[in-house]
C-alpha cells in the first residue's frame, strides 16, 4: 500500500495544514493529480500526488497541522481492474489472451467470490470509470456510457469527457484570446465558465476566477473528515490576515537567517547593455496582439536559464555536498502586495519558448498573488531570479534560498552613457548581480556565468 | 466612451489587476505604475483589461499615454471616439 505524505514545500517548511482534500477514499488518482490543498506559513499550495493508484484512507483530516513526512493518505498501488470477463460468458475478448487468464484464475475468483456469469455484461459502463470522472461527467451533463474512450483498453479519460461536453454544447463560447490561452494552460473548459465580458464572452478574469483551482482555496469546511483522529489544532481558516502575514514574515526571516548562517555568499555585479533586447522586444510585440505581448523579464529569465548550461555550478542544491541539477527550474521572486515574497519555480525554463514562458510567468504571478501555487512549484526551484529593478532599484544583492546555490538579480533599466569602440553612446542598461554559494563555485565561474547571461541577451532572437 | 465611463473602466480594471491597490490615493498626474506598485506584468494585465473591455488594440508605443490616470482617461475617450 502506498503512502502519500506531507511534502516539503521549501527548505524552511517544517509542517503544513491540510486545508482541503480534493479526493475521497475509492477515488482513482494519477501521478500529477492535485489531491489536496495544504497551507504553509508562506502560502496555500495545491499538492500533487506522485503515485498512481486508488485512495484507500485519508489519514489526516482537514484542518490538521502535521509535520513534513507525515502520512496523509494511504493508497492501493493499482487501479481497480475493470470487472474480469465472466469465466463462462463468451466475452468478445480475443481468445489468445483470455485463455491464459482463465487458467491462472482458480484462486482469485474463489477467494473474492466468483463473479456471477452475465452480471458484468449488464453493469452500466459508467461503473468502469473513476468516481472523479463520473462526477465530472455529471457536472457537465455528459453521459459517460455514450463516450468512446481514448484511454488504455478503451477507458474513458478526463479529456474524453471534456471533449464530449464541448461537442454537446455545440461550439465553444465567445472568448478573448488571453482567456483561451489561460484556459488551455489551466486545462479549464471554457464552456464551463460564466462569461462576464462583452456579450457574455469569457474573458481572462473569468478563467482565473472560475478555474477549478480557485474553488480549492475557498474557506475550508470547519468539520474534520471522519478519518481524522486526534484533536483539531488551530486551523488555517481561523487565522486572520494579520496572523498570516506575521507567519509569512517569520518564515522568510527564519529561512534567510539560515541562509546567511550557513551559506558563504559571494557577490558579483556587471552592467549589461539591454538595447538589443529591448529593441527586439519592441519589434516582436508589434506583431503580437495586446494579449500576447512579451515583457523584458521573460528574456532575462530565459537568458539566465540558458546560461546555466555553460556554468552548471549555479544550478542545483547544496545539502552535504553540491548536487547539480539536470533540469533548470528557475524560481521567480514574486513580491506579494500584502507584504512578503515567495519564489515558486517555472519548470524547465531553459526549454520553454518565449511565448510559453511569458504565459507561464503570467500565470505564476497571478496565482502566487492569489495564494494558489502547486506543490512542485514551491519545492523544486534550482536557481532563483529576482527582478526588483522593476520597482526602481539599480541593483539587488540577494540572499540565496537554501538549499539552492545561486540567485541572480536584475536592476532597473536606465539610460547610461556607454563607451564602445572609442565612441560614447547612450544605451539602455541594467545591472545584473549574482549571489552565489562559495561551497559550490568560485568568483571566477560566477563571473563567467554573468558574462554568459550578457552574451545571450545580445542575441535575443536566439533566446 | 465619455470621461466618467473611462474613469470607471480604469478603476474597475485596476481593481482586477491589483485588488490591494488603492486608486483613491493616486493623484491624477501620478504615474500609476509607481504609485500602485505595478510591475510589468501587472501593467500588461491592465492594458489587456482595457483592451478586453473596449476592443481597442493598444499598441506598445501608446503605453506612455496610459501611465497616469488623466492620461489614460483622455486616451480612452479619444480612441473610442467619445468625449
Amino acid at each position: 500500500m502506498g503512502e502519500f505524505t506531507m511534502p516539503s514545500l521549501g527548505a524552511d517548511m517544517e509542517a503544513g495544514t491540510v486545508v482541503k482534500w480534493l479526493v475521497k477514499p475509492g477515488d482513482e488518482v494519477h501521478r500529477g493529480d492535485i489531491v489536496a490543498v495544504v497551507e504553509t506559513e508562506k502560502s496555500t499550495v495545491d499538492v500533487e500526488i506522485f503515485e498512481s493508484g486508488v485512495i484507500d484512507t485519508l489519514v489526516v483530516g482537514e484542518g490538521e497541522r502535521v509535520p513534513v513526512g507525515t502520512v496523509l493518505a494511504l493508497l492501493t498501488s493499482a487501479a481497480p481492474a475493470p470487472p474480469a470477463p465472466a469465466p463462462t460468458g463468451g466475452t468478445p475478448e480475443e481468445p489468445e489472451r483470455a485463455r491464459p487468464a482463465r487458467r491462472a484464475a482458480p484462486q482469485r475468483p474463489a477467494a473474492r467470490g466468483a463473479p456471477v456469469p452475465g452480471l458484468t455484461a449488464t453493469l452500466p459502463p459508467a461503473q468502469l470509470h473513476s468516481p472523479v470522472l463520473r462526477h465530472l461527467a455529471e457536472q457537465l451533463g455528459v453521459d459517460v456510457a455514450r463516450i468512446e474512450g481514448s484511454g488504455p483498453g478503451g477507458a474513458v479519460t478526463r479529456a474524453d469527457v471534456e471533449q464530449a461536453a464541448r461537442r454537446r454544447s455545440g461550439r465553444p463560447p465567445a472568448s478573448s484570446p488571453l482567456a483561451r490561452r489561460l484556459a488551455a494552460e489551466e486545462g479549464t473548459d471554457l464552456a464551463s465558465l460564466h462569461g462576464t465580458g462583452p456579450g457574455g464572452a469569457v474573458v481572462a478574469r473569468d478563467v482565473r476566477q472560475g478555474a477549478p483551482r480557485a474553488e480549492a482555496t475557498e474557506a475550508p469546511p470547519a468539520a474534520v473528515a471522519p478519518a481524522a483522529p486526534g484533536p483539531l489544532p488551530s486551523t488555517a481558516a481561523a487565522r486572520s490576515t494579520g496572523e498570516r502575514q506575521a507567519a509569512l514574515r517569520q518564515a522568510i526571516g527564519a529561512l534567510m537567517a539560515r541562509s546567511k548562517r550557513e551559506i558563504p555568499h559571494y557577490y558579483l555585479s556587471t552592467t549589461i547593455d539591454v538595447g538589443a533586447a529591448t529593441d527586439w522586444l519592441e519589434r516582436a510585440n508589434l506583431e503580437r496582439p495586446t494579449t500576447g505581448r512579451l515583457v523584458l523579464p521573460v528574456l532575462l529569465l530565459k537568458a539566465t536559464a540558458r546560461a546555466v548550461a555553460k556554468v552548471p555550478e549555479m544550478n542545483g542544491f547544496f545539502t552535504d555536498a553540491f548536487t547539480p541539477s539536470e533540469a533548470v527550474h528557475v524560481g521567480v521572486a514574486i513580491s506579494l502586495r500584502s507584504g512578503g515574497v515567495i519564489a515558486p519555480a517555472i519548470h524547465d525554463t531553459d526549454r520553454l519558448g518565449l511565448d510559453d514562458l511569458m504565459a507561464q510567468l503570467h500565470d505564476l504571478v497571478g496565482r502566487a498573488r492569489a495564494g494558489v501555487l502547486r506543490s512542485s512549484e514551491m519545492a523544486d526551484p534550482t536557481i532563483t531570479v529576482t527582478n526588483l529593478g522593476e520597482l526602481g532599484v539599480d541593483a539587488v544583492f540577494g540572499v540565496i534560498y537554501p538549499p539552492q546555490v545561486a540567485l541572480v538579480g536584475f536592476g532597473q533599466v536606465t539610460e547610461r552613457a556607454v563607451a564602445r569602440g572609442g565612441m560614447l553612446g547612450v544605451r539602455p542598461c541594467l545591472t545584473a548581480t549574482l549571489s552565489a554559494d562559495h561551497r559550490a563555485s568560485d568568483g571566477h565561474r560566477g563571473g563567467r556565468f554573468l558574462a554568459e547571461i550578457d552574451r545571450l541577451l545580445q542575441e535575443p532572437e536566439n533566446l | 466612451m465619455n470621461d466618467d465611463e473611462a474613469r470607471q473602466l480604469i478603476r474597475s480594471t485596476v481593481r482586477q489587476v491589483a485588488p490591494e491597490a488603492d486608486l483613491d490615493q493616486v493623484g491624477p498626474d501620478e504615474t500609476l505604475q509607481e504609485a500602485l506598485d505595478l510591475d510589468s506584468i501587472d501593467f500588461l494585465n491592465f492594458v489587456v483589461g482595457l483592451h478586453e473591455a473596449t476592443g481597442l488594440e493598444i499598441p506598445e508605443r501608446d503605453y506612455p499615454q496610459l501611465s497616469t490616470l488623466d492620461g489614460a482617461v483622455s486616451y480612452l475617450t479619444a480612441q473610442t471616439g467619445g468625449g
